[in-house]
Formats: structure tokens, C-alpha cells, sequence
């Protein structure tokens, strides 16, 4: 079970890296809809026994983040005519590095974060870290406003890992609160930025700045 | 609210004197789940009107019927309550998790609550014709909405019996306040008044917030329980002075009070009249709770209170004299009464302190007999300013003059207010402040008062500060009502409409009833004084300390006579005022509306006495020459403390912060990288560097 989790956790990073780098805009939402699918199999693997609650929530997530966020943002990427291509503040490359030095500080913090009881994985705190950290370059790398929704899904898709830490205290119901923020949370803004984009056909949040005092 | 109703509560009935009766518990239950009604029907009140589209004004109908029948209820229940004179605590377990929430109906709470509700509902009614949905829309939506829920809160403050129930009802009222006072966000002014009384008050809150954590580290519950005398004196200190920071702000004491005459006078009128009345004396009714948790007072708590309260009276009614503003000016005189309501007291805390329970009882019905009387002719007089306001569209007291002939209702209603406010006989103003006189001249006559005779110093105060409300008063009074209209606006007007008159009309027959008998506000007087006092056992004494009837009757004598003299002077042609002209006038005969005394040169003398803390800014001057040119003359009183004070530090503050300006470059990626790197930061904090960087030395 432990070996199964780790690889997944393994993938989750490695898809943490690939969107670092990813350079087209279709090819980082897959790889935001595929992180969100594999973990929401992993309160499957998780639970003691298969409860038909556990059951739906797995469902309603994977139906959530894999199948409708994405089918949003492919939608909105495609109303507002937005180009195909990432616009990055700092290169490709350059992120991807950041990124990396992220998941070795992560992997660091994790060993003296104090942690009580024993997870069911050590991968899971770092993990968890590390893709807090890729949603927040992302966040604050690019330049468009459809990879700043992502960058919120993937900082969402770390919490959720840290909240598997907590599986036992915390309800679904809580997850299933989260989960309807997220999700209406990006409904809105693809909204906006369509709207946006037809009052002022831009959709870079550079020209934000403007706004400002 | 309705629902936690329905919950299986705990409750419980606590009275100090001892027995409990069935029937009054049964009572005083009753009184309380009116009392909540009210609450809630006043907290929805607006909420129906924000479904209308805005063009029909039935949603601003059904809010002042709403609040006109939470009026009723909580003024009936709130009076029964105090008749009954019992104690009801109740707990709702489980609202929040982990914490129950608790309430309290007691006679001083039922005493803050009839004058939340009797102006709460007065000043919505009088809202129906002040600020008419079919011609503010929105605005008026909103007000109504946010109205209802600032007397819904200022009812839960009273009604509060832990910090949890306490904060959050005093933050729902202080939030709908700020949305109040910028009602008419359009105009800078309003702007600038809204956010200096959110900063202001939320100084004020955030020291409330300390108060009751102290309060919790010393009892361990966040109930409003009274703190063991044993513990430190310096933890009490520290609760009474953040207390008296926190709520003297709400309050408006006077170095405090910088936030007061902008958000007054930029609100519209019933909303200042309710700001004035109501709200203020939640800073009153704060104190008064803390400082019943903090039993044994060292008298040098009184002695701070009693000098504060004596300088807010005299200086807050001194820069009242130097207004042009007609709210403004009002304002100004709120402080001057919340000082009269500190100075009793401070009163009373000295009569804790030293043992002396008349100078409590006298002190304490002073202080909360002008809580009432403040909250009635003070919303009576900026509903009188309103009505001005409506009829001419101007503030400004020297653009209006002459009033009193064509608004006949306003200029009457508007007379008695002033009148009471001046602490003249036979109105509730004198009655209030007669018992202050006497809590602050019993220590001078008291045998072994020793040095507490000074106390009665602040009879002084008192006296100078109704000499100058008098003076103020026959400045507004004659610019505004009286002498000719000085501007085109003044002589266009109307008398307002009948639901802007009656809810003066009410309030003005309140102060005369007071006034006349004020043998009806003893018994609830003394039960709410004795909640207070509790520890200086029962208080029964107030009926028999003043020969109450025959004020009573001088008092009718008075009015009497007064109305006599008014019919005969009008029945009677030889009796009526002749206009006689001496012989060599010289062209001055016949005055113009620019010949007339104008407010600040009534005013100008008295203003001249106090420059040395007015400081006046006088633009201007007299014509000089033989063939003068033309001359003009303006004279302004900036606050002390807003204006020559704060606003000059913000600007030195702005000033030497403008570097920072260079990181605050509105760009949503470096906010985030900001973000980032402070996560990363307290993150690293875990790491043990020092650990790290020494196992890697060693060997």
C-alpha cells in the first residue's frame, strides 16, 4: 500500500516539475487535470475500508478536476481566443531549476517540521510543500490570467495533500466545502476573464498595474 | 434567533436580593423573548426593502412599520423588565463550537434598551419623509438595511452577558455605523469623516479586545464576571484604563472624541440623531459593565473620570460655540453631555471607593437619568436640524435665518429640545442634570467627606457648561429660527411633512414628561442604579432625597403661566409687542437680512474669551479707508485634535512613508511573490541551521 502511495506521490512531483516547464497552455491544463485525478484516487487507497461516502467523494473529484475544471478552462481558453503559448515572466528553464531547489527544500523542511504520530507516507509533507511551492511560481511567474486559475488549482491540489495527513480528522464534508469553493471559484473567473477579454481584449495581468493608486 | 429559541436551553434566574418567585421568573422570561423579537424583527427590518427594484418605496414602509413595532415591543418589554427589576441570564450551548453563548436582561440593561428602541423607531419613522425611497433609491435601501441591524446589535451590546456575544454584536454595530455615516459616499467630506471614525473605532475595539483577554486571564471564562478583588492591581488597572480608551472613544470623550463632529454632521440627520442618542451611550453602557467587574474601585478611577467627564463638558460645549455648522455644532454638544454623563460617574466611583452610597446613588442616577434625557432631546434637536436641512438644503447656520414663521412645528419642537439641553427647568435636561448637582455638592456637605469635598469643583464645570450650552443655544437658535432669511433658499421653505413632525412630537412629549414628572424615572432610576451598585446593597432613597413634588408642581406652575402669558399676548391687542422706532433712526430702522447679528458674531465674544484653547482662524478683517472697498470676514474653529493634531501627523506620516510606495506596485505577481517569500521565511525558521551548519564542522 505505502509503496503504491509513493509512487504516486512520486508522479505528482514529477508532473509538478513538467508544468514548470511546460511551455503550452493545453499541455498545462492536462497536466493539472491528470494531478488532480491521481490524488483523488488516493483517499481510495487510503481508507481502512471501502465506504460508500469515501466512494463519492474520489467521484465527485475526479469529476470536478479531471474532466469539468479542465473542459472550463479549455472552453475559456478558447472563447477568449487567448494564444496557445505560457508567457513566462522568467525562462522555462530558470523555473523549472526553481522548482527543483523547491522539492530539496521542501524535502529538508519536511524532516524538522514536527510532525505528531506517523504519516502513512514520508513523502506526503513534502509532497505537499513542493506543489504549494510550483502553484505559487506559478502564480507569480506567469503572466496570463487562465496559468494564474492553475496556479490556484495546483496550490488547492498541495493542501489536499496535507489534508491527507489529516484524513482522520478531518470530514469529507470538509472536502467537499473545498472542493465547491474551488470549483465555483474558477467558474467565476473563466466568466471574468472572458469578460475581460471582450471589454479590453487583453487578458495579460500586467496591465493590472494600472489599477493602482 | 428564533431558532435557537426553539433549542432546549439551560436557564436560570439570579437575583441579588435573594428569593425567587415563580411568577417573576415566568415574567421576566416573557420580557426577554420580546425583547428578542424586537431584536430580530428590527435586525430584518431593511432586508425586505433590498428585494424591491427601488422605485417603490413599500420596502421602506414595511422597515419603519418593522421597527415601529420592535419599538413597541422592546419599549414595553424593556420598561417591564425594569419594573420588575429581576435578573435573567441565559445560555444558548453549542451556537459556536466549544463555546456557549450567553445572555443577560437585567434593569440596566432594560434601562439601555428603552432608548435604543424609542429612538431607533422614532428615527426610522421620521427617515419615511427624510430620505424617501422614491427619491434616494439605493441609498435608501441600503440605509434601511444597515439601520436595522445597528439597532438589532446596539440591542444584542446591552443584552450580552460573555465577550463572544459582546464583541461581535459591538463590531456588527461599529461596521453598520461606518456604512451609515458614508450613506452619501459621493461627497469627499463624507469619505474622509467615514474612514477616520473606522480607524477610530477600531483603536476602540482592538483595546476591547484586550480588555477582555485580561479579563479572561484573570476569571479563566469569558463571561462578564466580576474579577476576585484579590487579583493584581495592576491587571485591573490595566482593564480599567484599555476599557476607558475603548470606550471612551465610542463615547466621544474629549480628547478622544476626533471622530465625532465629521461622522455627525456627514451622516444624514436621523441617522446622526440616532449616532448621537443611541450609539454614543453604548460607549456609557460598555464602561459601566467593565467597571462592575472590577468591584472595589481605587477613588483615583473616579477622579480621572470626573476630570475627563468636567473637561469634555466645558470644552466640548466651547468649540460647539464656534461652529457655522448646524450638525457639527450639535455634535460638539454631544460631547459636552457625555462629559455631564462622566462627570456623575465619576461620582459614583469616588462614592464606591470611599463607602458613601449617597454619592453613588445621586452620581449614578445623574449619569444614567442623562443617558435617557441626552438620547431623547439630543435625536429631537438633529431631527429638528434635519427638518431645517429638508426644508432649505443647507447646513450652514449663517445662510439661514427666519425659520420660525414658516416652519412653525419644527421651530417649536426645535425651541424645547434646545431648551432642555440647556439643563433649563421644567425639562429633562435640569431634572438629570439637577442630580448630578446634588451627587457632586453631597460630598461638601457630607460630614467626614474630608478632601472629597473638592468633588464638588466639578459643580463648577458643570455650571460654566450650561452657562455656555444657554449662550450656544441662543445662537442657534436666533441665526436659525429667528431674525430675517439670509439667503434665497431660507425663504422658500416649507413646513416639513407629518412623518417627519410626529416622531418629534413624541420625543419632545417624552422630555416634558420627564420634565414635569419626574416622580415616573425614579423607581426604574434606582433599580438600574442598584444593579449597578450592587455591592453597596438596595438604594430606595431616591424618592425621599428631592422634594420631587413640588419641582413637580413648580414645574407645571411654570408651564402654566408661560402659556397663559402666550394666549393673552395673542388675544389681547394692548398687550402685543409694538414696534416702536426712535425718532432720529438714521436709516437704521428697518434692519436687512445683512444688518442682523450673524452666528459668529453672537457667538464672538465668548469665543474671543476661550481663544486660548479654541485657537480660531480668522480670515479678514474691517474696511479700511474713508471710501471702503469691499471687505470680508470668515472665522473657523478647526478641531484641536483632528485637525491640528492628526491630520498633521498623517501627512508627516505619509510623507516619511513614501519609499514604501516603491513596493506596493500593483502587480498580482509580486503580491503573491511577496506572499511566497514570507511563507518561505517562517518556513526556514524550522530549520535548524545553526545544527546543521555545526554537524557539518564537526568532525
Amino acid at each position: 500500500m505505502t509503496g503504491t502511495i509513493n509512487s504516486l506521490l512520486v508522479v505528482v512531483l514529477l508532473v509538478n516539475l513538467f508544468m514548470l516547464g511546460a511551455s503550452r497552455m493545453r499541455a498545462l491544463i492536462h497536466a493539472a487535470a491528470s494531478q488532480g485525478v491521481i490524488l483523488s484516487f488516493m483517499p481510495l487507497l487510503l481508507a481502512a475500508r471501502l465506504d460508500w461516502i469515501a466512494v463519492v467523494v474520489a467521484g465527485v473529484t475526479i469529476g470536478l478536476k479531471g474532466l469539468i475544471i479542465p473542459r472550463i478552462l479549455h472552453k475559456a481558453l478558447r472563447d477568449a481566443k487567448i494564444k496557445r503559448e505560457v508567457e513566462p515572466l522568467i525562462g522555462f528553464l530558470p523555473t523549472m531549476l526553481l522548482g527543483a531547489l523547491g522539492t530539496v527544500l521542501s524535502l529538508v523542511l519536511a524532516a524538522c517540521l514536527p510532525v505528531v504520530g506517523h504519516p502513512v507516507s514520508n513523502l506526503v509533507i513534502p509532497v505537499s510543500l513542493s506543489t504549494i511551492l510550483t502553484g505559487f511560481l506559478l502564480l507569480t511567474t506567469r503572466v496570463k490570467a487562465i496559468t494564474q486559475v492553475i496556479g490556484y488549482l495546483i496550490l488547492e491540489n498541495g493542501i489536499y495533500i496535507f489534508g491527507m495527513l489529516l484524513l482522520a480528522a478531518v470530514p469529507f464534508l470538509v472536502e467537499l466545502g473545498i472542493l465547491l469553493d474551488l470549483f465555483v471559484g474558477i467558474f467565476v473567473v473563466s466568466i471574468i476573464i472572458h469578460h475581460i477579454n471582450q471589454t479590453f481584449s487583453s487578458m495579460d495581468t500586467r496591465q493590472l498595474t494600472a489599477l493602482r493608486e | 434567533m428564533e431558532a435557537l429559541q426553539r433549542q432546549p436551553v439551560q436557564r436560570w434566574v439570579a437575583q441579588c436580593d435573594g428569593c425567587i418567585r415563580v411568577h417573576d421568573e415566568a415574567m421576566i422570561r416573557v420580557w426577554m423573548n420580546l425583547i428578542l423579537l424586537a431584536v430580530v424583527l428590527s435586525g430584518l427590518s431593511g432586508a425586505w426593502g433590498l428585494l424591491s427594484t427601488g422605485r417603490h418605496a413599500w420596502g421602506q414602509w414595511v422597515a419603519s412599520a418593522c421597527m415601529a413595532l420592535a419599538g413597541v415591543l422592546g419599549v414595553g418589554a424593556g420598561l417591564a423588565a425594569l419594573a420588575g427589576n429581576k435578573t435573567l441570564v441565559i445560555q444558548y450551548p453549542g451556537v459556536l463550537p466549544g463555546i456557549a453563548m450567553h445572555l443577560k436582561l437585567d434593569a440596566l440593561a432594560a434601562f439601555f434598551l428603552v432608548l435604543i428602541f424609542v429612538v431607533g423607531a422614532a428615527a426610522s419613522i421620521y427617515g419615511l419623509g427624510y430620505w424617501p425611497q422614491a427619491r434616494r433609491r439605493r441609498t435608501a435601501q441600503k440605509l434601511q438595511f444597515v439601520y436595522g441591524l445597528m439597532i438589532a446589535a446596539m440591542a444584542m451590546v446591552t443584552l450580552a452577558a460573555d465577550a463572544v456575544v459582546f464583541l461581535t454584536a459591538w463590531e456588527v454595530m461599529v461596521v453598520a455605523g461606518f456604512f451609515l455615516i458614508s450613506t452619501e459616499d459621493e461627497r469627499a467630506d463624507t469619505r474622509q469623516a467615514g474612514w477616520v471614525y473606522l480607524v477610530a473605532t477600531h483603536v476602540g475595539t482592538l483595546s476591547l479586545f484586550g480588555v477582555f483577554a485580561l479579563m479572561h486571564a484573570a476569571t479563566h471564562s469569558y463571561m462578564l464576571a466580576a474579577i476576585p478583588p484579590a487579583d493584581g492591581a495592576v491587571v485591573r488597572l490595566c482593564i480599567f484604563l484599555l476599557a476607558l480608551l475603548g470606550f471612551g472613544i465610542k463615547a466621544g470623550l474629549m480628547p478622544l472624541h476626533f471622530w465625532l463632529p465629521g461622522a455627525h454632521g456627514n451622516a444624514p440627520s436621523h441617522v446622526s440623531a440616532t449616532l448621537s442618542g443611541v450609539l454614543l451611550k453604548m460607549g456609557i453602557y460598555g464602561l459601566l459593565r467593565i467597571l462592575m467587574c472590577l468591584p472595589q474601585p481605587p477613588a483615583a478611577w473616579g477622579v480621572v473620570v470626573l476630570s475627563l467627564g468636567a473637561m469634555s463638558a466645558v470644552f466640548g460645549v466651547a468649540f460647539a460655540l464656534g461652529q457655522h455648522d448646524l450638525k457639527r455644532l450639535l455634535a460638539y454638544h454631544s460631547i459636552e453631555n457625555i462629559g455631564i454623563i462622566l462627570m456623575g460617574l465619576g461620582v459614583a466611583l469616588i462614592g464606591v471607593a470611599e463607602g458613601h452610597p449617597m454619592w453613588v446613588l445621586f452620581g449614578m442616577a445623574g449619569c444614567l437619568l442623562h443617558v435617557w434625557n441626552h438620547g431623547l432631546f439630543k435625536s429631537l434637536l438633529f431631527l429638528g436640524a434635519g427638518s431645517v436641512i429638508s426644508a432649505t438644503g443647507s447646513r450652514k447656520i449663517d445662510a439661514l435665518g427666519g425659520l420660525a414663521r414658516l416652519m412653525p412645528w419644527t421651530a417649536a419642537l426645535f425651541l424645547l429640545g434646545a431648551w432642555a439641553i440647556c439643563g433649563l427647568p421644567p425639562l429633562n435636561g435640569f431634572i438629570s442634570e439637577l442630580l448630578v448637582y446634588i451627587g457632586a455638592l453631597v460630598p461638601a456637605t457630607h460630614a467626614g467627606a474630608g478632601g472629597w469635598a473638592a468633588v464638588s469643583l466639578a459643580a463648577v464645570a458643570l455650571a460654566v457648561a450650561g452657562a455656555l450650552a444657554l449662550a450656544c443655544f441662543v445662537k442657534v437658535y436666533g441665526a436659525v429660527f429667528l431674525g430675517m432669511p439670509r439667503s434665497k433658499q431660507a425663504l422658500r421653505t416649507r413646513e416639513v411633512s407629518l412623518a417627519m413632525r410626529v416622531p418629534m412630537v413624541v420625543l419632545a412629549v417624552m422630555c416634558l414628561v420627564i420634565g414635569l414628572f419626574p416622580m415616573v424615572v425614579l423607581t426604574p432610576l434606582e433599580h438600574a442604579v442598584g444593579v449597578w451598585a450592587w455591592p453597596m446593597g438596595g438604594s430606595k432613597r431616591l424618592a425621599t432625597a428631592v422634594p420631587w413634588r413640588e419641582l413637580s408642581i413648580a414645574g407645571l406652575a411654570l408651564v402654566t403661566g408661560a402659556g397663559l402669558i402666550w394666549l393673552l399676548m395673542r388675544r389681547s391687542s394692548s398687550l402685543r409687542l409694538r414696534r416702536a422706532e426712535p425718532t432720529w433712526g438714521c436709516g437704521y430702522v428697518q434692519g436687512t437680512a445683512r444688518m442682523q447679528y450673524t452666528a459668529s458674531s453672537l457667538a464672538q465674544m465668548l469665543v474671543a474669551m476661550l481663544r486660548w484653547v479654541l485657537l480660531p482662524v480668522q480670515q479678514g478683517g474691517a474696511p479700511a479707508g474713508i471710501f471702503a472697498g469691499r471687505a470680508s470676514f470668515h472665522s473657523d474653529v478647526p478641531d484641536l485634535v483632528t485637525d491640528r493634531l492628526l491630520f498633521r501627523f498623517w501627512r508627516w506620516l505619509q510623507l516619511r512613508l513614501r519609499p514604501m510606495r516603491r513596493v506596493h506596485q500593483g502587480s498580482i505577481q509580486r503580491y503573491l511573490l511577496y506572499i511566497l517569500l514570507v511563507l518561505f521565511v517562517l518556513l526556514l525558521t524550522l530549520v535548524p541551521v545553526w545544527t546543521i551548519v555545526r554537524h557539518m564542522l564537526a568532525p
